[in-house]
């Protein structure tokens, strides 16, 4: 019965290039219908946060959910990405969309110089070097008050592209919902390639890789390198959309939110991180007439959540889905 | 021609001399099997051959080339691929695909190219996937291509692991118990499937506790036991050897058998 | 020379309570393979708990008694209602799991406590004693003393009780431990309320020189975890050496250095250690076996 059905189903779409791009059109389509139900511009800002932090927690989810790595100080590129648009045409005047590229690429290199070393430590080891990476970042943002004004932070100018002057709730909804379907498109692309399966073989079996051979440390470091880029992305768009930043953009529980959001949403599904992404987002937003109970709740579902949908909230419920197909 | 060449190589665990001054010289095309009981360091020495474990002592040497330390994925490179006793399967993964992580070291696309998914990515899988069904047509498993490697039985992994070294093109083919858990049919099968590699050019190096197996493939054989070279000759050779009896059945065992044999 | 001495006992002082802390990890690492990133807020509990208790009017020996006796309580109950429910599931989700419980519980103190800082009495008052022209507190020799006390006592027991060896019987094979018939489930829960027990302890001792309020948990479980890795993940002499070494890295490097870069030269040298010894000062490199 199920092969009948499969059968039917023409050729090119059963293709694994299709079908990723047509879950990812699925979401594409809902961020373009959804604005229509808002009620106001509040939702705008609310689903564009949710987007933004999607963003980072697709590339973390590529370092964590296939190639099987733990990083504790990924909210570190943020930082860059949030400081490069804030610092750049401050300082420097630099205009903005040159900031958030020299923002990718420095975050890019950063991860390339210090990704081989931390990338060989395993486990535990490997997840307090890249607390002790973070940690060292946000240290320098909050100390080198002269360019990130210190603890208080600093205000991000509004970025100007080819003479419009990027503004308004809407807009950056816009972008953040169009780079997100972008970055997820690219994260997909990568699972199903040579890179990709070498990733995945090395979640399962480092020595059996290696014996393969795929060089290890090279495929860590290309994709630490990535969601580092990532990240950088998203802590850019942040800064810009908001307008302000301050050192807590890189700090430790802006690391283990965004790890949060791979977890929670499912390790390994790119949707998990748009799930995991609004869960977090919006989580504080909708418990704010908890009031001083807040926090309280938040880290009962957390709790809840990894306790009760261990593989996290999408393949949990993809898999309880087929088994009731089944 | 010598192909593979162990000079002498030695390593301990603490003070378990694991592999102590072994010399092993291995020629193009045969199977060359190392046999010994539980613990002989059979394990170990592959794992030195393959570069997973340094050796303290002694050098490995690949058509002359030392390649003593390299590290694995340098030594697939130079053709040299192995399987594993204790499986190490991409469970994640389905049997076709962890095949073609075999393929890894012919694939050319860089990561932007992935990153976009242009055509050449999508060639270079259709090529990729092609050869990994070749392999796994190699060793009788094309029906579980599609199949996640989780689902497979024993047996069927063990040939797994077979297929996707064979993917890597090896010169030089390790396998450490094929025929563990295998039952009789299916390691018929694997004799014939071991015999065909090494038909095709590859030297296979063989560790294997079924011994009609052994003897049957074998071209010629090396005996360890706790870590030392105890014997090295033909089955014949091998068979008949009272040293290599003893290590097995020890000497009242082997009295036995003489009395059963004679 | 009394700069020294001045900062060496700093360092010591902070540092006994980072071990402390790496301690309580590496108990609950050791019987469960769980990092407990809660185990921050156990100190938090016994600051905290006894600077409430001591407020409602029962006298602060008891209130701290008290406040090791809650903590405890609440170990248990972390590892009743969450670690053992969640039994099976992976590493990272573990580490959520304990997250959550960090988060729940800093949002509970907030409630029921508050967002103040508080303080306690110094043990032995806080006039300061001069050595060699430093000038030591007290409270910096109780919190060593303590530490020692704590140390000695849990190596005493581990080594010389039936209970102490089934915890190590635990940490070094859970199958083979169950299999003579321990009870692996209550060495895990046990190992929660003694980790909990020492946490709290630290809480109260470093209370009059620190201070506490609800959200100091955070930082220690964050250097805390740091010093268990730099020890070596699991080896209790490891936890308490990499207690003290990051004390007073982070003493000295905001004497000598700068007091804001303190925590970025502790974990450039944690980096470097790490670098070189992957497996901490104590670890052994493991040979993964296939
Ligand atoms: N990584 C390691 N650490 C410590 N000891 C090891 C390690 N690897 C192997 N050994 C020891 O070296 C000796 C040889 O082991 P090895 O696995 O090579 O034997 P084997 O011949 O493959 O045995 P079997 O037939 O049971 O597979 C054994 O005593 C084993 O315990
Ligand atoms: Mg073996």
């Amino acid at each position: 019965m199920l092969r009948h059905t499969a059968d039917r189903i023409p050729a090119v779409l059963r293709r694994p290039f299709v079908q990723r791009l047509s879950a990812i059109a699925v979401i594409a389509v809902i961020a373009i219908v959804i604005p229509a139900f808002f009620p106001s511009t509040y939702y705008y800002r609310v689903a564009a946060l949710v987007f933004v932090f999607a963003i980072a927690a697709i590339g973390l989810n590529l370092l964590m959910g296939f190639a099987g790595q733990v990083s504790l100080g990924h909210a570190g590129f943020m930082g860059i990405g949030a400081y490069a648009v804030a610092i750049g045409p401050t300082h420097f005047n630099i205009p903005s969309w040159l900031s958030f590229l020299i923002g990718a690429a420095l975050s890019a290199f950063v991860a390339f110089i210090v990704g081989r070393p931390i990338l060989r430590l395993k486990g535990h080891y490997l997840a307090v070097a890249t607390l002790g990476f973070g940690l060292l970042l946000a240290i320098v943002f909050v100390n080198e008050a002269r360019l990130t004004g210190g603890p208080d932070g600093m205000l991000v100018p509004r970025p100007v592209l080819f003479g419009w002057s990027v503004r308004g709730t809407e807009t950056w909804y816009w972008i953040a919902a169009i780079s997100f379907v972008f970055g997820a498109a690219l994260a997909a692309n990568l699972i199903d390639s040579p890179t990709g399966r070498a990733l995945r073989a090395i979640h399962d079996s480092e020595v059996a890789a290696r014996v393969l051979g795929v060089d290890v440390a090279k495929q860590k470091l290309v994709i630490f390198i990535i969601s580092a880029v990532y990240a950088s992305v998203a802590g850019s768009y942040l800064a810009a959309f908001n307008g302000h930043i301050t050192p807590d953009v890189s700090g430790f529980l802006r690391s283990i939110e965004l790890v949060a959001m791979v977890v929670l949403g499912g390790i390994g599904s790119i949707a998990g991180s748009l799930v995991g992404a609004a869960l977090l987002v919006m989580l504080p937003q909708v418990l704010t007439f908890l009031h001083d109970y807040e926090q309280m709740v938040l880290g009962l579902v957390v709790m809840g959540v990894m306790i009760f949908l261990r593989a996290g909230i999408v393949p949990s419920i993809a898999a309880a889905l087929s088994r009731r197909r089944a | 021609m010598t192909i593979l060449a162990i000079e002498r190589l030695s390593i301990a665990f603490g003070g378990v001399r694991a592999v102590d001054n072994v010399s092993v010289s291995i020629d193009e095309g045969l199977v060359f099997s190392i046999i010994g009981p539980n613990g002989a360091g059979k394990t170990t020495l592959f794992n030195l051959i393959s570069g997973l474990y340094v050796p303290q002592d002694g050098r490995v040497r690949m058509r002359g080339e030392d390649v003593t330390g390299l590290p694995p994925e340098q030594l697939a490179r130079r053709g040299l691929s192995r399987t594993f006793q204790n499986l190490q399967i991409f469970f994640r993964m389905t049997a076709l695909e962890n095949v073609m992580v075999g393929c890894h070291r012919h694939e050319t696309v860089g990561i932007f190219p992935s990153l976009l998914h242009l055509p050449a990515v999508g060639r270079q899988n259709a090529r990729t996937r092609a050869a990994a069904a070749g392999a796994l047509d190699r060793v009788d498993l094309s029906a579980a291509a599609d199949k996640p490697a989780g689902n497979l039985s024993f047996g069927d992994l063990k040939r797994l692991e077979i297929a996707r070294a064979l993917a890597t093109e090896p010169k030089v083919l390790l396998l450490d118990e094929p025929a563990a858990g295998c039952n009789a049919v299916e390691t018929g099968e694997l004799a014939g499937i071991v015999r065909g590699i090494a038909d095709d050019g590859i030297t296979v190096v063989l560790v294997e506790h079924d011994m009609r197996l052994v003897m049957r493939i074998s071209d010629r054989i090396h005996v360890l036991a706790n870590g030392r070279t105890l014997a090295e000759g033909t089955a014949a050779q091998v068979r008949a050897d009272p040293a290599v009896i003893e290590a097995y059945l020890g000497v009242h065992g082997s009295q036995e058998a003489a009395r059963a044999v004679g | 020379m009394a700069e020294f001495v001045q900062f060496l006992f700093s360092g010591l002082t902070v540092g006994a309570v980072y071990a402390l802390v790496a301690l309580g990890f590496t108990l609950i690492y050791n019987a469960s393979d769980v990092i407990n990133f809660a185990q921050g807020e156990f100190v938090m509990l016994g600051g905290m708990t006894t600077v409430f208790l001591g407020l409602a009017g029962i006298p602060l020996p008891l209130a701290a008694l008290l406040a090791v006796i809650f903590a405890m309580a609440v170990g248990l109950a972390l590892h009743r209602f969450a670690i053992e429910t969640a039994r099976g599931a992976n590493a990272v989700s573990l580490i959520m799991i304990t997250i959550g419980a960090s988060i729940f519980l800093r949002g509970a103190a907030q409630v029921f406590f508050d967002k103040q800082f508080h303080t306690l009495p110094a043990f032995f008052g806080s006039e300061p004693i001069r050595f060699v022209g430093a000038a030591i507190l007290p409270q910096s020799l109780v919190v060593l003393a303590g530490a020692v006390v704590i140390v000695v006592l849990l190596w005493t027991f581990i080594d010389r009780t039936l209970l102490g060896k089934a915890v190590i019987a635990t940490a070094v094979n859970r199958l083979a431990a169950r299999l003579v018939g321990i009870d692996t489930r209550r060495i895990v829960g046990f190992s929660f309320a003694i980790s909990a027990a020492i946490g709290a302890v630290a809480g109260i001792l470093i209370t009059p020189i620190t201070l506490t309020n609800y959200d100091v948990g955070t930082l220690l479980a964050l250097k805390g975890f740091a010093a268990a890795m730099l020890g070596g993940m699991g080896i209790a002499a490891g936890a308490v050496i990499g207690g003290l070494v990051l004390g007073l890295l982070e003493a000295f490097a905001a004497g000598y250095l700068s007091s804001q870069y303190k925590d970025a030269v502790a974990f450039l040298v944690i980096l470097t250690v790490l670098f070189v010894m992957p497996q901490g000062l104590l670890g052994r490199a493991k040979v993964e076996r296939v």
